[in-house]
């Protein structure tokens, strides 16, 4: 290849998202508003240029996202001009579900898992694309790029269809679905590096701002709303944070970092000693939580 | 991210640039079970520092006392409840030289599926053997996939050596009897490494127990190997993904350019229609390029308007791909169910998707020997080379010459299942194979959809002997029981197909051979076909039978005197025959030839044509009971 990483890392993706419109009728984009979601929608604009992406992007709100999240989702949707459906897992909001009050595990499974299967069904999306990515987790190192669920949603890690070359089996069965992953081969380091080089908007979350946190069983958790609890010898302070991920704002842990910029970042990643994941409480439950997700049906 | 950096550079944007620019190795991890593929690559990755802390962690309170490096990579449950690798892991790393995404592939035989989805890509194989056991089948298995799927460099990791108390005998004689078994498999470098996972000798710096290893250590090789370079000067490919259309103003194709390159102005050519025209304009969101090279992603405007659909490819005229649907490959299957000639799959390439039926089964590859072997079918990580046909003509070229336009998959029909993986040959010209197309290799297939095995019963008989009769009540009953038949009667033919023909003795056997012909058709179809014909010549009838397969042919003899058939005469035929009205009538004016040893002889006095067609229904049943179906 006569250019460099990134830009393999770009056409390879462009390339699945291309066989993606090509081969299914109606997919859909998840769009989580996080860095790997944004890199993703940035090449889909790449990929059908002049033509706009030929589908939706579904946000699965739990409705405990940072405030900042929603801000930037509804800005960049209004700029972008894409068609944002976003579904709420209305039950769980009636039930009250919360995870300061039903634990992470039954928060994720019910207004993740449940709320992006309930989305799938009421849409009937036959594939559904999204930005993980194999560096991020173990059992993400197994998947596929084209990865089947079966009607129920269900990942089956141990009879993954071989996935030879660029030749991807698009075939699904009734009511089963795939789940495609462009960013597959991307290392948080080639995101950040992306997102520098096409200098792509991201949540300002990532970025280090003096922002109130609580510290609970050593991790930094940010109070981004009323809603959040402040047990018994806890204090909210100030402190000077980013975030590595995003995603629920109780289940994410915060870094004490000055670093402000896209720069700062890529040079504090050269030094970095811990994974990614570390600030996501929800795989930090149990060994194999992550892969037991994703057999349920989730990301 | 897994990226090592002791200081960060004060540059960050040229240490970036250069990042970017390294180059990249992909390799695989293969050979047999617990010859230590998992172990080395955690070790490769523990030592070089690249492992997160919370990642070394979680193993910790997983293993035992000794971290368990393949932990790193087994990243399945079922995986570390079983301690084996089942399926394929990807990581991603990079030092000061070089970027690397290496691809931990599985030794079990079982998860061959899951080995060939990570070489593929791969351009190197670090093939291990366990020094205590030497060259395994697996290690074969491997080698030679690997060399089939065109990865050009090996390393051979001599593992465990510190169980043979670092040996340089044992290392030396591993390393000579691969160099002799891979003789045959065309890698472009072979590099012997002796080491041991599990402690680290060799992996990234060089072992003080093998102080006889003089060679490089195992990071160093994959820092250091050259590969291949990318030959600029393969013709232009660009399979078309999909046309993009926003607008009435604008037509053009997107696709990622397979191999050569291209620029504006540059003529091209539709490969399955020979249309030819010209590249316009290159278009990209970052603005329009002058030349697109292989590998990237672009979106082709012609100067023509072209019919390039997606399925299509635009190549250079001077250097075409093929463009065919009859072709050889190398078929690697994996499928559950074994691969058969005649049944019918789905053919994908990068972009194209259509039938297709192996014709033939040239033989299979002993994965020990490499010797050809005679095959009627593929079983599961079996490897065949085979002649393939499509329903619609694709373009590709030889594998060996293009990993992307040379490669295909295989799909089940039934189970959307991955069945098969194929690297293509050559095309085969048309000619060589219509003959392959028009044997009955696709009757087994269609007679099991219908669950019945194909016959043709021919009743032969004079006429009014009973044979219309008896085969429309053995029809009956065949249909009640939900076979598929067909009666072809011997005066209902002659309303269309034969109606041209007279009863000249020269027209008579053109009449069977004509019915005879559409049986065929009608058994290779998978049917039950019921033939009630005079068919007075024994000539004629053997000529039908011989135009059969081996024990489809049932020949029912419906015997009634003479006499008798006269006195029945429904047709009122031989009134006229002995009246001399009618030339040529069998048993009055021309012969009857007596069947010498039909499969039934039915003596039709005195038996109700009911009777005789259960008959005949006893003996279908005792014959599917002597054969499988």
């Amino acid at each position: 290849m006569s250019h460099g990483n990134l830009q393999r890392l770009e056409a390879e993706a462009i390339h699945v998202l291309r066989e993606v419109v090509a081969t299914f009728s109606d997919p859909v984009m998840l769009y989580s508003i996080g860095k790997d979601s944004s890199v993703l929608l940035h090449l889909a604009t790449k990929a059908f240029y002049p033509a706009k992406p030929p589908f939706p992007f579904l946000h699965v709100d739990t409705k405990w996202k940072f405030r900042e999240m929603i801000e930037f989702r509804d800005r960049i949707a209004r700029e972008v001009g894409f068609d944002l459906l976003v579904h709420v897992n209305q039950d769980g909001i009636d039930q009250g579900i919360g995870p300061f009050t039903h634990g992470s595990n039954v928060h994720t499974h019910l207004m993740k898992t449940i709320a992006l299967r309930q989305a799938l069904e009421k849409y009937g999306f036959d594939a559904a694309l999204a930005g993980a990515r194999r560096d991020e987790e173990k059992s993400r190192a197994k998947e596929r790029i084209f990865s089947m669920r079966n009607a129920q949603h269900g990942w089956d890690p141990k009879y993954q269809r071989p996935e030879m070359w660029k030749t991807y089996n698009a075939r699904v069965g009734p009511g089963e679905t795939m789940r495609v992953f462009p960013l597959s081969n991307w290392t948080e380091f080639d995101i950040w590096q992306y997102i520098r080089r096409e200098n792509i908007p991201i949540v300002p979350l990532y970025f280090a701002a003096r922002r109130p946190v609580v510290r609970r069983g050593g991790v930094l958790i940010m109070v981004d709303d009323d809603r959040m609890p402040v047990q018994p010898g806890e204090e909210i302070t100030e402190r000077l944070v980013r975030f590595r991920t995003l995603g629920c704002y109780p289940l994410t842990g915060a870094i004490e970092s000055n670093a402000a910029t896209v720069p700062d970042i890529l040079r504090k990643m050269l030094t970095v000693r811990t994974s990614e994941r570390q600030s996501r409480l929800i795989d930090l439950d149990e060994a194999g939580a992550m892969e037991k997700r994703k057999r349920e049906g989730y990301f | 991210m897994s990226y090592l950096q002791t200081v960060p550079p004060h540059d960050i944007e040229a240490h970036l640039t250069e990042h970017d620019k390294k180059s990249v190795l992909r390799f695989i991890t293969c050979g047999s079970v617990d010859d230590g593929k998992s172990t080395l690559i955690g070790r490769l990755l523990y030592d070089a520092k690249l492992i997160f802390e919370d990642q070394l962690a979680n193993l910790g309170r997983i293993g035992g006392r000794e971290i368990d490096l393949a932990l790193l990579l087994d990243g399945l449950e079922a995986e570390r409840e079983q301690r084996i690798t089942i399926d394929v892991a990807y990581r991603y790393f990079a030092t000061s030289k070089r970027k690397f995404v290496v691809a931990d592939t599985p030794g079990h035989e079982e998860y061959t599926r899951n080995m060939v989805t990570g070489a593929s890509t791969a351009d190197l194989a670090v093939i291990l053997i366990d020094s205590r056991q030497g060259i395994l089948q697996q290690t074969r298995r491997h080698s030679y996939i690997a060399s089939m799927l065109g990865i050009r460099h090996v390393v051979l990791a001599v593992n465990k050596l510190d169980l043979v108390d670092f040996r340089q005998s044992v290392f030396d004689e591993i390393a000579v009897d691969y160099m002799l078994f891979a003789k045959t498999l065309g890698f472009a470098s072979i590099q012997p490494i002796p080491i041991s996972a599990r402690f680290g000798d060799n992996v990234i710096s060089a072992s003080k127990d093998t102080p006889w290893y003089t060679g490089p250590a195992l990071l160093e090789y994959l820092e250091t190997v050259q590969l291949d370079p990318l030959v600029e000067e393969r013709p232009f490919r660009f399979p078309v993904q999909l046309a993009v259309r926003p607008n009435a103003d604008f037509r053009g194709y997107a696709g990622q350019v397979a191999s050569g390159r291209i620029s504006v102005g540059d003529p091209v050519v539709v490969a399955k229609s020979g249309q030819r025209s010209s590249v316009k304009a290159i278009v990209t969101f970052d603005g329009s390029l002058a030349v697109a090279a292989e590998g990237e992603a672009v979106t082709l405007v012609l100067t023509d308007e072209v019919d390039a659909s997606r399925g299509n490819m635009l190549a250079a005229p001077a250097s075409r791909p093929f463009v065919a649907d009859q072709l050889q490959a190398h078929v690697i299957w994996f499928g559950a169910n074994p691969m058969l000639p005649g049944r019918s799959y789905i053919l994908r390439t990068e972009t194209d998707s259509v039938s297709a039926t192996v014709t033939a089964l040239k033989h299979q590859v002993n994965i020990n020997s490499f010797a050809r072997e005679a095959a009627k079918s593929l079983q599961m990580n079996e490897v065949g080379v085979c002649n393939i046909s499509t329903q619609a003509p694709i373009a590709f070229d030889a594998y060996k010459d293009n990993r992307s336009t040379g490669n295909f998959i295989l799909v089940d029909r039934a189970t959307n299942a991955t069945v098969g993986a194929g690297m293509i040959d050559f095309p085969l010209r048309r000619a060589d194979n219509v003959h392959w197309q028009a044997t009955d290799v696709n009757k087994g297939a269609r007679a099991a959809t219908k669950g019945q095995r194909p016959g043709v019963l021919w009743f032969t008989g004079l006429s009014g002997s009973g044979k219309s009769t008896i085969a429309n009540a053995l029809d009956r009953l065949l249909h009640a029981r939900g076979k598929h038949t067909y009666v072809l009667d011997g005066d209902n033919v002659r309303h269309g197909l034969n109606r041209d023909l007279g009863f000249t003795e020269a027209d008579r056997v053109e009449n069977i051979r004509r019915v005879a012909e559409v049986a065929k058709l009608m058994a290779d179809a998978g049917l039950i076909v019921l033939v009630s014909l005079i068919s007075p010549f024994r000539d004629e009838r053997r000529m039908a039978r011989e135009l059969m397969e081996e024990d489809e042919f049932i020949e029912i003899f419906v015997d009634t005197p003479l006499d008798e058939c006269a006195r029945r005469d429904p047709k009122g035929l031989y009134e006229k025959a002995f009246a001399g009205k009618i030339a040529n009538f069998t048993g009055v004016s021309s012969p009857y030839e007596r069947p010498e040893s039909p499969e039934l002889h039915l003596e039709t006095v005195g038996h109700e044509p009911a009777a005789l067609a259960l008959k005949i229904e006893q003996f279908l049943d005792r014959r599917r009971e002597g054969n499988e179906l």
